[in-house]
């Protein structure tokens, strides 16, 4: 699947395309489809969002998961500072395998 | 210290304003991405992989305790309660807020620091010997050549869109502490025969995807003619940089290029010229910022006896302190690596106490190190065992000075958007494999050095050991190097061969320390055997396949 990301352009925040505006959490990604580029130009217009981009990722039973480390270290926090992660949403996030 | 005069500080100011307004503009839809960004970089403020990553310069890594004070309060006001101490003398908070930014730089400013400079194409901060006005075997102060350096680079038009980013080292000992020859420009100050001071140009080193040493340019270079050589430098490379390709436009290149000899010529035949337009700063500035770093008022007639009867105190002692120029009087380097603690990061409390500790017993100095650590220069022996404790209590007393636990390590792909693979779980995994300290004294001096990718942030190239994070169709993968050095017997690291996984990189590196211990010469270094016995010993053990039993 297709997702979208970028980052918050007041707080820096890595942020994701839920479809109706942006999570922090990227469980709550959706599919772009085939509207990724028209998604980003309209979100980019609003100058609320920076840096997006489209990430491939793929729908896993613990939830929505890019699929390079990149992205994924970017989704969970520093992987060697869980304590200060606020994304995903997942009490299990220790435990993804980076 | 250098103080700020009304001129100083009034550009610090100015820019505070100025990039005030820029952030609101941003935040107001009244430009766009593609304009702030260069503007915020001037700033020093990236967007890294998690959030906005602001590095603040640290002029020739020194601080008094006031602004090591402020860095603490940012670290808790603004960021997530800690810093990131560079390679560079910097320091980098990994959690800023954009609209936060403008009110952090008003308060570096109101401690006389800033992050100007600290990005982009042009003169970086100069780096220098962190042990500067201190060290037993200096020959010359560095620093207010480099105070010098500073106040000509920073906003220099000339060189304020270069064809690459542009870094400075200077030193004043035989001895150097800087990675003098792995910068841009590394300057020495030395004597000639005649007892002469001058400076000793080495120019085009480099670290990056094309390591190079820096040959040298000037061989002794009058200190009041320092600047208008640097002009001459400079100017030639801004004239014949490779614009037109970014890997291949630093200043290593075109001195590789065009070779040492008529890059030298050509370095000549403009410095002739430079002078003869009075370009060079009064001799009066200098000595006005000489008053600056004056030595501080050290006690005399003390000795320099102490008590060694803690065995723990003593083996910090003797790994983390350093011989001063002052009877009585030591250096003590304060190790930003604990057992499987991340290289550089200092909490916001650990910051705040290093600086209450500088203000009682160091004459209010700090110094920041390339290798990641903090020194306080000007200790009383007397106070050593006192100040020991108080480090100890913070968990700061980690007696492992250029031993293989005191490793320099990029931030990796945990926290840039740059990097191919992590290095600071290799760190930690290698500190932990070698926790035992008296394994480590046995190792003796062994300085590791790991990079997240090419740029080599994390020095590899000039590591006894150093390891190279790549991206291996989309996994991360180490690759091993041996036999590089910094310092007088600056060397590059060779491949040892294939790559290995996170916890095969550590396994390696463990075989290779096997090989030297079982091959080592009295009195070698890690370093020295591999010189002597060359690569061969090594990539066998590292890569000899397991026995198969049965």
């Amino acid at each position: 699947m297709k997702i979208i990301t970028g980052n918050d352009l007041r707080t820096g925040d890595v942020i994701w395309w839920t479809g109706e505006g942006w999570s922090r959490h990227v469980n709550d990604a959706v599919e772009a489809g085939d509207h990724a580029d028209a998604i980003i130009a309209r979100e980019n217009a609003k100058q609320i969002v920076t840096d997006t981009h489209v990430v491939d990722a793929e729908q896993t039973a613990d939830g929505v998961r890019p699929a390079h480390i990149k992205e994924r270290v970017r989704a969970l926090g520093p992987t060697v500072r869980l304590d200060l992660s606020l994304k995903p949403a997942d009490p299990d996030a220790g435990n993804w395998v980076i | 210290m250098y103080q700020y005069d009304s001129y100083d500080q009034a550009m610090v100011d100015a820019r505070v304003a100025e990039f005030r307004d820029q952030v609101e503009r941003r935040l107001a839809g009244d430009i766009t991405e593609d304009q702030f960004k260069p503007l915020r970089l001037k700033n020093g403020l990236y967007l890294q992989l998690h959030a906005y990553m602001l590095r603040v310069a640290v002029p020739y890594g020194t601080l008094n305790s006031t602004q090591m004070r402020m860095l603490g309060d940012i670290a808790d006001k603004y960021d997530r309660g800690y810093g990131h101490f560079t390679t560079r003398q910097n320091i980098q908070y990994n959690w800023i807020k954009l609209s936060d930014a403008p009110d952090i730089l008003a308060d570096l400013a109101s401690v006389e620091m800033h992050a100007i400079q600290t990005s982009g194409n042009c003169i970086r901060n100069t780096t220098s010997d962190q042990f500067a006005g201190a060290a037993a075997d200096e020959l010359v102060d560095p620093r207010p050549y480099a105070e010098l350096l500073r106040q000509w680079s920073t906003f220099h038009p000339e060189f304020d869109y270069l064809p690459r980013k542009f870094k400075i080292a200077m030193i004043g000992s035989e001895t150097d502490r800087a990675a003098m020859k792995l910068h841009d420009i590394g300057i020495q100050l030395v004597r000639n025969d005649a007892g002469e001071i001058g400076c000793k140009f080495y120019v085009g080193g480099g670290m990056g995807r094309t390591p190079m040493i820096a040959p040298v340019i000037g061989d002794f270079v009058p200190p009041l003619q320092m600047i208008s050589y640097l002009e001459a430098c400079l100017r030639v490379y801004n004239r014949y940089g490779r614009r037109d390709n970014k890997y291949k436009a630093r200043i290593k290149i075109l001195v590789h290029e065009i070779g040492a000899d008529e890059y030298r010529r050509q370095v000549e035949e403009e410095f002739a010229h430079i002078l003869t337009l009075n370009l060079e700063p009064p001799p009066a500035e200098l000595e006005r910022i000489k008053g600056f770093f004056e030595q501080p008022g050290f006690e005399a007639g003390l000795s320099d006896d102490l008590d060694l009867s803690d065995p723990d105190f003593a083996l910090w002692v003797d790994q983390n302190t350093h011989a001063h120029k002052q009877a009585g009087y030591t250096i003590v380097t304060i190790s930003l690596k604990p057992a499987g603690g991340i290289p550089g990061d200092a909490t916001a409390d650990q910051i705040r106490l290093m600086a209450d500790l500088a203000k009682e017993h160091s004459f209010d100095e700090l110094r920041v190190t390339h290798a990641q650590n903090i020194v306080l220069p000007h200790v009383k022996k007397a106070d050593l065992y006192a100040l020991w404790q108080k480090l100890d209590e913070a968990g700061l007393a980690t007696a492992n000075l250029d031993l293989i636990s005191d490793i320099i390590a990029c931030p990796g792909l945990d926290y840039c958007a740059l990097a191919n693979a992590r290095s600071i779980p290799v760190a930690q995994k290698i500190s932990a494999r070698f926790a035992d300290l008296g394994r480590q004294r046995e190792l003796g001096e062994l300085k590791l050095k790991i990079s997240g990718c090419i740029n080599a942030c994390g020095h590899h190239h000039a590591g006894h050991i150093g390891i190279l994070g790549v991206d291996r169709k989309g996994v991360e993968n180490y690759q091993l190097l041996l036999g590089g050095s910094e310092g007088a017997d600056t060397s590059l690291a060779s491949i040892t061969g294939p790559g290995f996984s996170e916890d095969g990189i550590v396994d390696a590196v463990e075989k290779a320390t096997d090989v030297y211990l079982a091959q080592r010469a009295d009195g070698e270094r890690f370093v020295d055997t591999f010189r002597r016995i060359g690569m061969a010993p090594f990539k066998e053990a590292i890569y000899a396949k397991e026995p198969v039993n049965g």
